[in-house]
């Protein structure tokens, strides 16, 4: 191989190349996982609808002993935190396509961040006190 | 609006209404709808969690009729973003990009969501209501 043939493969300048920031590295990261948290959350999500149907109008006792089953424990906190994450990603694309002032934008999507953190490690902690707690 | 000096792009008002146009905004807006909704699983989680009366508690301001109203408005919100969200997944699997399966995609989407709430709806009706 001649140096021309390297020339011709790699086009990117060369400071590019240094920083590794070329394609590829994370650019689709946000992307995908927004279509693999919901691609979860379409069987976690009609899988949580369903439960919340059959536990309307059960008591305490019986909500209860429900969330406490291994599984349905389990497949609770990855509904929510598929559910939090996905609504990050969104959220996130939102504020960058309509909030313009960069500070206000900033502040924003760091607030999201820190809620959406907080709501995930709160349903967490309330699914494995419901769990682990007789 | 941008804090910029620069000419802005003709926006929505000017181009004439297509199904397709709905269907994005409103995939938006429920998904920012949605994304509120979050904090009622984690009361509804921490409620459960605190203990009887605390869940009871719950239970009432979601039976109320305000609360019925928004879980109502929720449920619509989730099944809409749920089937709309299926059809972007499957146009993002390179399905469906012909013009005329677009509109009928979009409109497969309200109408499946619509009818999935009424369902979901219809069955807290038959056992008893929701509160």
């Amino acid at each position: 191989m001649s140096a021309r043939d390297v020339v011709v493969k790699d086009r990117r300048n060369a400071l590019k190349i240094a920083r590794g920031l070329g394609s590829s590295q994370s650019g689709v990261g946000h992307w995908w996982t927004q279509r693999v948290t919901a691609a979860a959350l379409v069987l976690l999500g009609l899988w949580f609808v369903a439960t919340v149907l059959c536990l309307l109008h059960a008591d305490y006792a019986t909500a209860r002993a429900t969330v406490a089953r291994p599984w349905n424990a389990l497949l609770l906190i990855a509904f929510v935190l598929a559910m939090f994450w996905h609504a990050v990603l969104g959220l996130q694309v939102v504020i960058e396509d309509y909030v313009h002032t960069r500070w206000k934008e900033v502040v924003l999507l760091v607030a999201i961040k820190f809620l959406a953190v907080l709501g995930a490690l709160a349903s967490v902690l309330a699914v494995l006190r419901i769990a682990l707690t007789p | 609006m941008a804090d910029t000096q620069r000419p802005l792009s003709p926006h929505v008002q000017i181009y004439k209404w297509q199904v397709q146009m709905t269907t994005s905004i409103v995939h938006r807006a429920t998904g920012v709808a949605l994304a509120v909704g979050t904090l009622l699983v984690v009361a509804g989680l921490l409620h459960l969690a605190a203990g009887e009366a605390s869940y009871a508690h719950f239970k009432e301001i979601a039976g109320s009729p305000p609360g019925l109203i928004l879980l109502f408005g929720w449920s619509w919100a989730l099944f809409y973003h749920l089937c709309n969200g299926v059809r972007h997944l499957l146009q993002d699997a390179g399905f469906g990009f012909e013009i005329a399966q677009f509109v009928r995609s979009s409109w497969l989407s309200i109408v499946a969501s619509i009818v999935l709430t009424v369902l979901v709806w219809a069955y807290v009706l038959m056992h008893g209501g929701a509160a």
